[in-house]
C-alpha cells in the first residue's frame, strides 16, 4: 500500500467505512473496495466459506505437524498394527505396519498441499505463456501453438500422466511436472480467448503506440487481465489435481514408501477393506474433504468474481 | 455434511456386515469350475516359450509331456506320461523313451516318437526364454539332428554331452517347455520358418486334459474338457480362469458364490474367510523363495561385515506374524524346503546390537545410504519399508525406489541398483534351478551379461563355488549330491551378499464341494483334471 | 473447446467454402493424430522400461535378449525406428502387442466395445439426473434446492473414485446382492452369445438370451452409476450456468411481462436457446468417459480401452499404447469437430 493511500484514508470512520465508500479516492482505494466488497459476498456463501475453513485448516495442520501429530508418521510396530480407530492410543488407528493413520494423516496434508502449490503454479503458468503469445501474435505462432495444445487436450489425461511418470520415475516431483503437463492445455485456450478479447482493445493500442514491445505487452497489460479468470479455473481444478495425484499415487507411482501421501495410502489400505475399512477409508475421507473444499471455495469465488460463470 | 455420515455408517454396517456370515447365494454350474487368478502375465501360449506362473498353469492342463507329475500324488515324483517307459545307458548319457501307445492329439492325429522328437528339437531351435533348461544339456540347433532323435514311431533318444543325473535331466522335462505339440497342426501352422511360434501364442495343439482354450489377455482363459483324454475325460466340462486383480474382490466373489477358487488372497483376507461355512483355505509350500541381495560393485556393500550386518537387521519373525501372516515361512538358504538338498538352519535373526557392532567393525559406524529397488507389489513393499525401519536403527539409511517389475528388473539386470528386494522361483524342480542362479558366476565381467545368474546381476565373482556348484549337477549318487548341496549353502548363507528370507506358502481358499485341486506345491502348476464338485 | 480457431482475417481463396472447411477439419484430425503418435512414440522410447523383458521374461540368456532386441528394430536410430513405426500405420497396421500377441486392432475390437457401453450408460444416466437437476437449480436459484444440487454436484466432483468403487462393490454386490459383481458377465455366461458388436447388452439381446441380458445389465449398473455421478455432476453444473444466463437475458424478462407461463419461459425459451451449448457439454462429457475410467476398469474387472492401455504402458507394449491412444484421441477429436459443427449451424452467434 503506498503512502498516498494512507494518507487519504480517514482515520475517524474507521477502515470499513473507507472501504465501502462509494467515492473511491484513488484507484488503488478503488480496488480495494471492490475487493472488500467481494469478501462481503464471499462470506455471505456459508459453504465457499465452510470449504475456505477446511483449506485454512489444512494449511495450519501441515504447518504445524511436527507439533500436533501424536506419533513420528514413520515409525513402524509391528505387534499393534490394523488396530481400529479408538484404539488405545490411537485416535483414527493404525495402518497394516502399525504405524499411527491420524499421524500419516497429518504429514500427508503437507505432500498434499505440496503437489497442489506446484501444480497451482505451473500448469497456469504455463497454459498463460502459450495462450497469451498465441493469442496475441497470431498467425502461424498461433496456429502452431494450439495444435500443440489440442494435441495434448486429446490425450487420455491419466494415461499422460503414467506415461510421463513412468517414463522419468516414480516421485512426487515427478508427478507433480506430470500432472502440470496434463492440466496446462485448458489455460492455455482461456489465456488465448481472453488475450484475443483484449488484443484490439483501444486499452493496448494506447500502450503500442507509447513504444511498448510485445514481451513488454503481454507480460505487463495483458497476463494481468488473464489473471482472475484462471484463479477461478485452477481453484475449481485443484480438486481434480488432487484427485489425479491420488490416483497415481493408487497406483505406486505417486509419492514412494514410506512417505504418507493419502492416494497411496488409499492403496495401501484397500488390501484390507472387507475387515479394517477404515485403513483405506480414512485417507480416502482426508481426499474427500479437502477436494470438496476446493470446489466450495472454487464455486464461490466463481459467484463472486465471475457472475456469468462462463464455461470453457 | 450428511452424506459424509451417512457414507461412514455405510462402511461401518459393512464392515459389520461382513465379518457376519454371508450366504452363497449363487452357484456355479456343476460342471463347471471358475477360478479367480492374476493372470495378467500370460504373454504366449506356447509351450517353448511360455515361462510365466499362469501360463504354466493353463499349459500343464493342455500339453503332455514325456514325464509329469501326478496331482493326486506329487511327492512321487516324476511318472510317465506321454513317455510309458524309458531306459539309461550304460555311460548315463543317453536316456532312450518308448512312447505310450493310443494318444491322440485334440486334432485326432497319435502322439509319436516324431512329434516329442519335434517338440524338444523346438524348444531349441527357437531358442525363447526357457530354452537353457533344455539346452544346458548341451543340446544346440546345430547338434539336435543327432541329439534329440525319434528312431521310430515309439521310440525316442535324447543323448546329453556329459553324465548328468538321470532325476535332473527327467525333472527338466517336466517343466513347461517339455510340453508334446502336435507337429503336424504346428506346421501347417507355419509362417516364414517360425515352427509356428506365432501361431501357438494364441492357439493349442495339445494332446493333454483340456482343450479349446480361448486366452482373452488380462481377462480371461477358458478351456474345455478332452473328453478322449487318455486318462480319462475331466469332470470339469468346462474350466474358466478369470483374472481378478484385487483380493477383496476375489473374495467376494468366493463369498457370493461366484466363483469355486480363489487363489490371490491376502492374509487379511483369508483370516476373514477361513470361519464363513461352506469354504476351505488350503496352505500349499511353494518354491518361490523372498530375497534381498546386495551390488557387489558398492564399496561399503561388498564389505563382509556389512553383508553380516544386513542379514541381522531383517526382522524375519515380526514380519511372518504380522502382514505376511500364513503365507510366507522363514527360509535362509537359497534351496526351497521340499527340494534336494534344502536345509534348515535359521543362523539369523533381527539382532540390532550385533549389527551395529558389525557396521562399527566394518568402518562404517556413521552410517551409508543405499537404494533398494521393488517393484509395485503390496507385500514387497511392506517388506521394504519393514527392513527400511530396522536397517535404519544400524545406521544403513534405506532410499526404496518401486517401480513396475519391468522397470526394475531393467535396472537389477544392469547391475544399477545397490539393493534389489524381490522373489526367485524356481524353473524346474531340480536344486540345480536355485544353485545355478544363487551360487554360480562363469564370467563377472560387465562384458558377459550374464543376466540369468544371480549372482552376476550382483556383481559376485566366485569361482570357487561356482565350480563346486557344477560339480554337484553332474553326481549321480543322489544321497551325495544333497550334501554336495548342503555344504554350498551353509557357505552361501554365512557370506553371500544374498539375504534369504522367507519360502511362500500359497494358501487357496475354495468351496467345499471342490475336491481333488492342486496347484503344483513347490514343483509344479495347478491341475485340473483330478476336480470334482 | 473450439477447435478451429485459426486466426481471424485470412484472404480468401477461390474454393467453395464447405470444401475449406472441410479440408481445415482433415487436416486438423491428421495433425493431431501425428502428435500424439509422435509423442506416444518418443514416450515410449524414453521409458526406462524395457520391452525385450516384456517378450522374453526376467531370465532370458543374453542371446536371446539380443535376437528380441534385433526383432523389435530397437538398433536403429530412433527416427528411423519412427519412419517404419508410422509406414505401418499408414497401411492401417498397428504392429502386434508384445503382451497379448495379437494384432493391435483386434484388441481394440475387443475393449473398446466395453467402455462404449460403460459410457453410454453413465451418460445417459448423467444425462437424464443431471440436466432437470441444472435447470431445477438455476430456476431456484438460491434456495435449498439449489444447495442440494450444489452438494451433490460437488460431491461427485470431489470423491476418489477408487475409493468410491471399492465402496460401492462391498455394499450393493458383497453385502446387498442388489447388483452383479466384477466383470461384464457372471462368469460362467462368459463366451456363450457370439460377439458381433462386442457390446454384451446388444450381443445377447440379437441373439436373445434374456438371462445373459439381464446379467449384463446387473453388472453394469454399478460402474455405470458412478461414472453417471461424475458426468451429472458436470452436466448439472454447466446446465446451471447456462440456464442462468438465459433467465437473466432480457427477452426472458419480457416475456414474463407479457404474461407468459414460468413453464413455457423455461422450457420454451430458456432451455431451448440452451441446446446446443448443452450438447457440446455432453458430448464432451462422453468424450471423456470414452477415454476409458482407468481405476473404475480395475476395481471392477472391465475390460475397457483405459486399463489396456494403461497395462501396455506400464510393460512398455508401445504399439499397445499407440494404437490404444490414436483410436481415444481420434474420438475426443471428432467430438470436438461436431460440437463446433452443431455450433456453426444452430447457433446464429458464432455466425
Amino acid at each position: 500500500m503506498s503512502q498516498t493511500d494512507l494518507a487519504t484514508a480517514p482515520q475517524s470512520n474507521g477502515w470499513r467505512a473507507w472501504l465501502l465508500s462509494d467515492t473511491p479516492t484513488s484507484r488503488r482505494h478503488a480496488k480495494l473496495a471492490s475487493l472488500y466488497q467481494s469478501w462481503l459476498q464471499f462470506r455471505g456463501n456459508p459453504m465457499a466459506m465452510f470449504g475456505l475453513m477446511i483449506l485454512v485448516g489444512l494449511v495450519l495442520m501441515a504447518a504445524f505437524a511436527p507439533l500436533i501429530s501424536p506419533y513420528d508418521p514413520f515409525v513402524q510396530e509391528l505387534g499393534n498394527r490394523l488396530q481400529p480407530p479408538g484404539a488405545e492410543g490411537h485416535i483414527l488407528g493404525t495402518d497394516s505396519l502399525g504405524r499411527d493413520l491420524l499421524s500419516r494423516i497429518i504429514y500427508g496434508a503437507r505432500i498434499t498441499l505440496y503437489i497442489v502449490t506446484l501444480v497451482a503454479i505451473i500448469a497456469p503458468l504455463v497454459g498463460l505463456l502459450v495462450g497469451t503469445v498465441a493469442g496475441y501474435t497470431g498467425g502461424f505462432i498461433d496456429v502452431v501453438l494450439m495444435r500443440i495444445t489440442d494435441i495434448f487436450l486429446a490425450f487420455p489425461r491419466l494415461v499422460l500422466a503414467l506415461a510421463f511418470v513412468a517414463a522419468l520415475g516414480a516421485g512426487i516431483e515427478n508427478a507433480v511436472l506430470a500432472i502440470s503437463l496434463t492440466a496446462w492445455p485448458p489455460y492455455a485456450r482461456i489465456a488465448r480467448a481472453e488475450t484475443l478479447t483484449i488484443r484490439n482493445s483501444d486499452y493496448i493500442h494506447a500502450v503500442r503506440l507509447q513504444g511498448a514491445g510485445p514481451m513488454r505487452i503481454i507480460t505487463k497489460h495483458i497476463w494481468p487481465l488473464c489473471i482472475s479468470s484462471l484463479i477461478i479455473r485452477v481453484t475449481l481444478d485443484m480438486a481434480g489435481i488432487i484427485l489425479v495425484a491420488a490416483g497415481l499415487g493408487f497406483l505406486g507411482l505417486g509419492a514412494q514408501p514410506p512417505s504418507p501421501e493419502w492416494g497411496a495410502m488409499v492403496s495401501d489400505g484397500r488390501k484390507f477393506i472387507l475387515d479394517h475399512w477404515w485403513v483405506a477409508t480414512i485417507p480416502g475421507l482426508a481426499i474427500f474433504i479437502v477436494s470438496l473444499a476446493f470446489n466450495l471455495l472454487g464455486d464461490g469465488l466463481r459467484d463472486v468474481l465471475d457472475p456469468k460463470e462462463s464455461g470453457e | 455434511m450428511n452424506l459424509i455420515k451417512t457414507l461412514v455408517a455405510g462402511v461401518a454396517l459393512g464392515a459389520v456386515a461382513s465379518t457376519a456370515v454371508i450366504p452363497a447365494f449363487a452357484d456355479t454350474p456343476p460342471n463347471m469350475l471358475i477360478i479367480a487368478n492374476r493372470i495378467d502375465d500370460i504373454t504366449t501360449l506356447d509351450p517353448q516359450e511360455s515361462f510365466e506362473f499362469a501360463g504354466s498353469d493353463v499349459l500343464r492342463n493342455i500339453y503332455g509331456r514325456l514325464v509329469n507329475f501326478d496331482p493326486a500324488d506329487l511327492a512321487a515324483g516324476y511318472q510317465p506320461d506321454l513317455a510309458e517307459s524309458w531306459e539309461v545307458s550304460e555311460d548315463g548319457k543317453t536316456i532312450t523313451f518308448t512312447m505310450r501307445d493310443g494318444v491322440t492329439f485334440h486334432s485326432g492325429n497319435p502322439v509319436t516318437a516324431k512329434d516329442a522328437e519335434f517338440s524338444l528339437r523346438r524348444a531349441v531351435t527357437l531358442n525363447k526364454t526357457p530354452s537353457f533348461i533344455l539346452t544346458q544339456f548341451g543340446f544346440t540347433p546345430e547338434n539336435v539332428g543327432e541329439t534329440i532323435v525319434a528312431t521310430d514311431d515309439k521310440t525316442l533318444t535324447i543323448t546329453t554331452d556329459k553324465r548328468y543325473a538321470t532325476s535332473f535331466v527327467l525333472n527338466c522335462l517336466t517343466a513347461t517347455i517339455g510340453g508334446i505339440v502336435d507337429s503336424k497342426t504346428v506346421m501347417e501352422n507355419e509362417v516364414d520358418g517360425d515352427l509356428g511360434n506365432e501361431w501357438l501364442k494364441t492357439n493349442t495343439a495339445g494332446s493333454g486334459p483340456y482343450k479349446d482354450v480361448a486366452w482373452k489377455a488380462n481377462e480371461s482363459v477358458t478351456m474345455l474338457a478332452n473328453a478322449d483324454y487318455y486318462g480319462g475325460a475331466p469332470a470339469m466340462a468346462r474350466v474358466i480362469v478369470r483374472h481378478v486383480q484385487e483380493s477383496a474382490t476375489q473374495r467376494l466373489l468366493l463369498e457370493r458364490g461366484d466363483i469355486d477358487v480363489a487363489r490371490n488372497l491376502n492374509p487379511e483376507d483369508v483370516a476373514g474367510i477361513s470361519d464363513a461355512e461352506g469354504i476351505t483355505v488350503d496352505s500349499e509350500l511353494r518354491g518361490r523363495l523372498m530375497y534381498f541381495s546386495l551390488n557387489q560393485k558398492n564399496e561399503a556393500l561388498s564389505n563382509p561385515k556389512v553383508i553380516e550386518a544386513t542379514k541381522y537387521l531383517v526382522d524375519y519373525e515380526g514380519m511372518r506374524d504380522s502382514f505376511l501372516k500364513g503365507q510366507y515361512t522363514i527360509q535362509q538358504a537359497f534351496l526351497p524346503q521340499t527340494y534336494l538338498g534344502a536345509i534348515d538352519d535359521l543362523p539369523y535373526s533381527l539382532d540390532i546390537e550385533k549389527a551395529k557392532a558389525l557396521m562399527m567393525e566394518a568402518g562404517y559406524g556413521d552410517g551409508i545410504e543405499i537404494e533398494v529397488g521393488v517393484r509395485e507389489a503390496q507385500e514387497r513393499i511392506e517388506i521394504a519399508q519393514a527392513l527400511q525401519n530396522n536397517f535404519a536403527q544400524a545406521g544403513i539409511k534405506l532410499n526404496i525406489t518401486v517401480g513396475t517389475a519391468k522397470q526394475i528388473l531393467a535396472r537389477y539386470r544392469a547391475r544399477e541398483l545397490d539393493m534389489y528386494l524381490g522373489a526367485w522361483g524356481p524353473d524346474y524342480p531340480d536344486p540345480h534351478t536355485n544353485a545355478a542362479t544363487f551360487a554360480m558366476n562363469p564370467d563377472n565381467s560387465d562384458e558377459a551379461g550374464n543376466t540369468g545368474f544371480l549372482a552376476w546381476r550382483n556383481a559376485w565373482d566366485i569361482p570357487a563355488m561356482t565350480e563346486q556348484t557344477a560339480a554337484a549337477v553332474v553326481e549321480n549318487d543322489r544321497e551325495k549330491r544333497a550334501e554336495m548341496y548342503q555344504a554350498i549353502q551353509r557357505e552361501h548363507q554365512a557370506t553371500s551378499p544374498f539375504g534369504v528370507m522367507f519360502q511362500k506358502i500359497e494358501q487357496t481358499a475354495r468351496k467345499d464341494n471342490v475336491q481333488g485341486f492342486s496347484i503344483g506345491a513347490a514343483i509344479t502348476a495347478a491341475a485340473y483334471w483330478k476336480v470334482s464338485k | 473447446m473450439a477447435i478451429n480457431d485459426t486466426g481471424k482475417g485470412r484472404q480468401m481463396v477461390p474454393f467453395p467454402p464447405v470444401l475449406i472447411s472441410i479440408a481445415k477439419i482433415v487436416l486438423t484430425i491428421l495433425v493431431t493424430m501425428l502428435g500424439l503418435i509422435f509423442i506416444t512414440f518418443i514416450i515410449g522410447r524414453i521409458m526406462p522400461v524395457d520391452p525385450v523383458l516384456s517378450i522374453v521374461g526376467e531370465r532370458a540368456a543374453k542371446d536371446v535378449y539380443d535376437a528380441a532386441y534385433i526383432k523389435l528394430g530397437l538398433d536403429k536410430p530412433l527416427l528411423v525406428q519412427f519412419w517404419y513405426y508410422l509406414r505401418d500405420v499408414l497401411t492401417g497396421d498397428f504392429g502386434k502387442s508384445l503382451l497379448t500377441a495379437r494384432p493391435v486392432s483386434e484388441d481394440i475390437i475387443r475393449v473398446f466395445p466395453a467402455t462404449l457401453e460403460l459410457a453410454t450408460i453413465g451418460t445417459i444416466f448423467g444425462v437424464v439426473l443431471g440436466v432437470p437437476l441444472g435447470v431445477v437449480a438455476a430456476v431456484r436459484r438460491g434456495t435449498w434446492i439449489d444447495q442440494v444440487a450444489r452438494v451433490v454436484a460437488l460431491v461427485g466432483y470431489s470423491m476418489p473414485i477408487f475409493w468410491l468403487g471399492l465402496m460401492g462393490l462391498l455394499i450393493f454386490y458383497g453385502i446387498l446382492g442388489w447388483v452383479g459383481g466384477p466383470g461384464r458377465l457372471d462368469f460362467f455366461y462368459d463366451g456363450i452369445v457370439p460377439t458381433r458388436t462386442g457390446m454384451i447388452l446388444i450381443d445377447s439381446a440379437i441373439a436373445g438370451d434374456m438371462n445373459i441380458f439381464w446379467n449384463a445389465v446387473s453388472h453394469i449398473i454399478l460402474p455405470a452409476s458412478l461414472l453417471g455421478y461424475y458426468s451429472l455432476a458436470y452436466i448439472s453444473r454447466m446446465t446451471r450456468s447456462f440456464m442462468l444466463e438465459q433467465l437473466s437475458a432480457e427477452y426472458v424478462t419480457t416475456a414474463r411481462v407479457k404474461g407468459m407461463s414460468e413453464r413455457q419461459v423455461i422450457w420454451g425459451h430458456a432451455f431451448k436457446n440452451i441446446r446446443v451449448q448443452l450438447i457440446t457439454v455432453i458430448a464432451l462429457s462422453y468424450a471423456g468417459l470414452l477415454e476409458g475410467s482407468v481405476l473404475t476398469e480395475i476395481i471392477f474387472s472391465w475390460p475397457g480401452i483405459g486399463s489396456y492401455i494403461t497395462t501396455a504402458l506400464l510393460s512398455a507394449d508401445m504399439n499397445a499404447v499407440i494404437g490404444g491412444t490414436v483410436v481415444v484421441g481420434l474420438v475426443f477429436v471428432l467430438f470436438n469437430v461436431l460440437s463446433d459443427l452443431l455450433y456453426q449451424v444452430f447457433d446464429p452467434r458464432a455466425k
